[in-house]
């Protein structure tokens, strides 16, 4: 069992990376999700010509 | 069946792979002879790299269709292939020295093999931080794509670095002497499992990374005709 302490940072950096990259992937969607439905409401309000416009959100990356 | 039920099946199927590489590769694999326990490393160490071969080489394979038909999309694939890459690459260089440790005694040495690993790992740095300060330019887009071509042209050459100058770094898969250098049928059988886990992964990590930076172009878009309709309504 001579050098398992390598073998278990090796293999517990790899998770680490990986759930960390897909949750920063998930939140990210999170929010794009949330903005996209915000400006397609302001949308459907524009055309339908209720509520006052606002201006145009920049959306994030 | 739609993006989002694509991608759930694709992440059951990747952890269920994932959970047989993880027997195999504690359970059913015998301990290699001179290396001992840590030569495990090896099982996630390989597919991470060819995994983040084949990114490279897609983000060129984007790069090239982008400049030809300039659609969006092919940008988007680009750029997710290229940050999704450089993941697996990071871990590459990462277990590489780990491995490197108890084996050469060195956390790192410029063996050939880990030099030009390091080079395209350097280039796909340098093309994320050129598409964040290019932002959502058409140019920076098509700067991206050049880079992303002429940085994948180092992925041959890490491949073929063993066999080009003098180096420690294990030749496994294809050794010098023709064949592959695993002694035992069991290690072929856990490599490939391995190997199927890390290609369901990818993908999977490709499809979210695409389907957001899908998102971020549609939302771009909306914005801009928002912005254009708004006018609009302002003026009359």
């Amino acid at each position: 069992m001579e050098n398992l302490s390598y073998l278990f940072v090796a293999y517990a950096i790899i998770f680490a990376v990986i759930f960390g990259y897909v949750i920063f992937i998930w939140r990210r969607q999170a929010v794009l999700e949330a903005e996209l439905r915000a400006m397609e409401a302001r949308m459907r309000a524009l055309e339908e010509g209720a509520g006052p416009p606002q201006p145009a959100a920049r959306p994030g990356s | 069946m739609s993006g989002r039920g694509i991608r759930l099946w694709l992440g059951l199927v990747t952890l269920a792979l994932m959970l047989a590489a993880l027997y195999m590769i504690f359970v059913y694999v015998p301990t290699e002879a001179e290396q001992g326990i840590v030569q495990r490393i090896f099982y996630f160490h390989v597919p991470c790299a060819l995994v983040a071969f084949v990114a490279f080489a897609l983000v060129a394979i984007a790069g090239v269709f982008y400049l030809w038909l300039g659609q969006q999309v092919w940008d988007d694939l680009g750029y997710a292939a290229a940050e999704t890459g450089m993941v697996f690459c990071t871990l590459v260089l990462v277990t590489g020295s780990i491995w490197a440790k108890p084996i050469w005694g060195a956390w790192w040495t410029w063996d050939s093999r880990l030099t030009t690993t390091l080079i395209l790992w350097l280039l796909y740095g340098g093309y994320l931080m050129l598409r964040a300060m290019a932002g959502d330019s058409e140019q920076g887009a098509r700067f991206g794509a050049v880079v992303g071509i002429v940085a994948a042209l180092d992925v041959p050459i890490v491949i073929v670095s063993v066999r080009l100058w003098r180096t420690i770094h294990p030749a496994v898969l294809v050794t010098r002497q023709g064949g592959h250098g695993l002694e035992d049928p069991r290690m072929v059988a856990t490599l490939l499992v391995s190997l199927a886990a890390f290609t369901t992964l990818f993908i999977w990590i490709l499809c979210l990374r695409f389907a957001t930076l899908r998102m971020h172009t549609r939302l771009g878009a909306l914005a801009r005709s928002l912005a254009l309709a708004e006018a609009a309504a302002q003026d009359s």
